[in-house]
């Protein structure tokens, strides 16, 4: 009997090595996941779908991010991504300190209107001291400074059928063998009309640094970084963004990232 | 083993229907979240592999009570784990690990992650994915088990339960089980702890490192400590599960596995011959 359990026993303690060095050698076995618009891939995602309606549900329109006290700031903001942009369009506007600057907001609107940095300064202004959150797992509490969106949005006046906002950027990413790819992203109307939704042009009680989006990046404050759009120069209200780059809504949600951002 | 114990096989006592369906397919459900949800989760790590106390992470100055990174020397790079600002050499398997010819940076090396790669943007699908089932799994269960009565017969311990907690530790360091109807009370203990302290804190960390759900509930940062401090507190709970997994396992292996198996998988479940032993006749 007891013979009987012992060679049993030590079936199963060799069954149970090599379960478990099969999960550990072979998490590759998974690595078909990664690959983009597969069947299983698709189905997974369908949970970032889920995460999005949950929050619209669960959290408030007006809920406003955490905002903390300067005391918090303890460090300069944390640049990631691109943090100097090489087109010449750019560099000519840089050299001249942004002067020629205008941001085109256009698409779906009744008034298409381009603002210079300076009108844009003479908006009414919104500052917050708030966390950034990186999707790579970092935060960094800084104080922004800019004019809140919804103004910009009021002034073109959205037409009904607008349903999203793209942002187009300056700067250009990697995109593999297609070369660069300029960035962009999206955001839906609620994110685009939310009071701390600022455009913002300070940072830390100075101007915008190019390294963190000079003249102007959108503070999206209920988001992960990358929804948060650098050195902007245009923002088109559409309904649909399928268009633009590979039609999912943005640079990193073109290589796979979630278009919400907000978990 | 003494003979008494290794006699407890198919053929001593009677079969007892002893796991409901819902608790035999929570179970599995469980195990298959928490798989993937630990290796994505070590994947998502490795995009910023450090851990830091507060809101935000310091780079200007440190906040970190662990990290992994590879640093030069001259006999070439060496991976590192710095804790709590001790500094180990880790090449191999935490900062620098892969093959000679191909080293890799990175924090947890391929075999812990899913995928093997550098894949932030997968990790995340699945581990949300897998967040959402195993948040489903437990309100089911949650529900099944208050209707039922599974968690107030099963698993609240009760007064004299706890009295036998001595000597249940004792018999359980002796690896000497008793096979009944009933789950122990270091069973109730631990697999309570896991299921309404552990997986909850689980859930409750992951969201406080959202952004949107910080609007909607600020007190989970004031609950965690900053949304940093709820990074660390989601990563030890990591450990404190893949623990709970080891001595689940052990255990399972020492009771007599294909019992358990059998238990768990058709809800049989072979007990102790007579009456089961009663506590207060064991010595």
């Amino acid at each position: 009997m007891s013979k009987i359990i012992l060679s049993r026993r030590r079936l199963l303690g060799i069954g149970a090595v090599g379960a478990s060095s099969l999960a550990l050698a072979g998490c590759d076995q998974f690595d078909f996941l990664g690959e983009q618009g597969s069947q299983a891939r698709s189905f997974l995602q369908k949970a970032n779908d889920l995460t999005y309606r949950a929050q619209r549900l669960l959290v408030r329109q007006g809920a406003l991010a955490p905002e903390y006290s300067e005391s918090e700031i303890r460090q300069g903001q944390r640049p990631n991504g691109s943090t100097d942009p090489q087109s010449s369009e750019y560099l000519a506007l840089k050299a001249n300190d942004f002067a020629d600057y205008r941001l085109s907001v256009t698409g779906l609107v009744e008034q298409p209107k381009s603002y210079s940095l300076a009108e844009l300064r003479n908006m009414p202004s919104r500052t917050q001291i708030t966390r950034h959150d990186c999707v790579e797992g970092w935060s960094c509490i800084a104080e922004w400074t800019g004019t809140p969106l919804s103004g910009v949005l009021d002034e073109v006046k959205l037409k009904p059928a607008a349903r999203y906002l793209v942002f187009h950027c300056f700067d250009s990413m990697d995109a593999g063998l297609s070369g660069r790819v300029p960035y962009y992203e999206s955001c839906d109307l609620i994110d685009a009309r939310h009071p701390q939704t600022i455009l913002a042009y300070g940072l830390n009680n100075g101007p915008l640094p190019v390294a963190n989006g000079a003249p102007i990046r959108v503070r999206i404050e209920r988001a992960l970084g990358y929804k948060q759009p650098k050195y902007v120069h245009t923002i088109e209200a559409v309904d649909s963004f399928a268009r633009f780059g590979l039609g999912k809504g943005g640079y990193w949600e073109d290589n796979g990232y979630d278009w919400y951002g907000g978990i | 083993m003494d003979d008494n114990r290794d006699a407890r096989g198919p053929a001593s006592g009677p079969l007892i229907y002893r796991q409901s369906a819902w608790t035999r397919v929570t179970h599995w459900l469980w195990a298959l979240c928490l798989f993937f949800l630990l290796f994505s989760g070590l994947q998502i790590f490795n995009a910023h592999p450090a851990l830091n106390i507060g809101q935000e992470s310091g780079f200007d100055y440190s906040n970190s009570i662990l990290s992994f990174d590879a640093i030069d020397t001259p006999e070439g790079p060496r991976g590192r784990t710095t804790i709590l600002g001790h500094a180990f050499d880790t090449t191999g398997i935490f900062g620098l690990s892969g093959p000679a010819d191909d080293p890799q940076f990175r924090g947890f090396p391929a075999a812990l992650t899913i995928p093997s790669y550098q894949d932030l943007a997968t990790g995340r699908v699945v581990h949300f994915f897998f967040a959402w089932l195993l948040v489903g799994t437990l309100l089911v269960w949650l529900i099944a088990g208050l209707i039922n009565g599974h968690i107030r017969r099963d698993l609240a311990p009760t007064g004299e339960d706890l009295a036998g907690l001595p000597r249940d530790i004792a018999d359980h360091a002796r690896l000497k089980f008793h096979h009944g109807r009933r789950y122990n009370v270091l069973q109730k203990l631990s697999y309570g702890a896991v299921l309404f302290v552990l997986l909850p804190l689980m859930v409750l960390t992951g969201l406080t490192m959202s952004p949107g759900m910080d609007a909607a509930w600020p007190w989970l940062l004031d609950v965690f400590g900053g949304r940093q401090t709820a990074r660390t507190i989601h990563f030890l709970g990591m450990t404190l599960i893949v623990l709970f997994f080891l001595v689940h396992v052990l255990m399972v292996l020492a009771a007599g596995p294909l019992n358990e198996l059998r238990s768990m998988i058709t809800g049989w479940y072979r007990t102790d011959p007579e009456p089961a032993p009663e506590p207060e006749t064991t010595s």
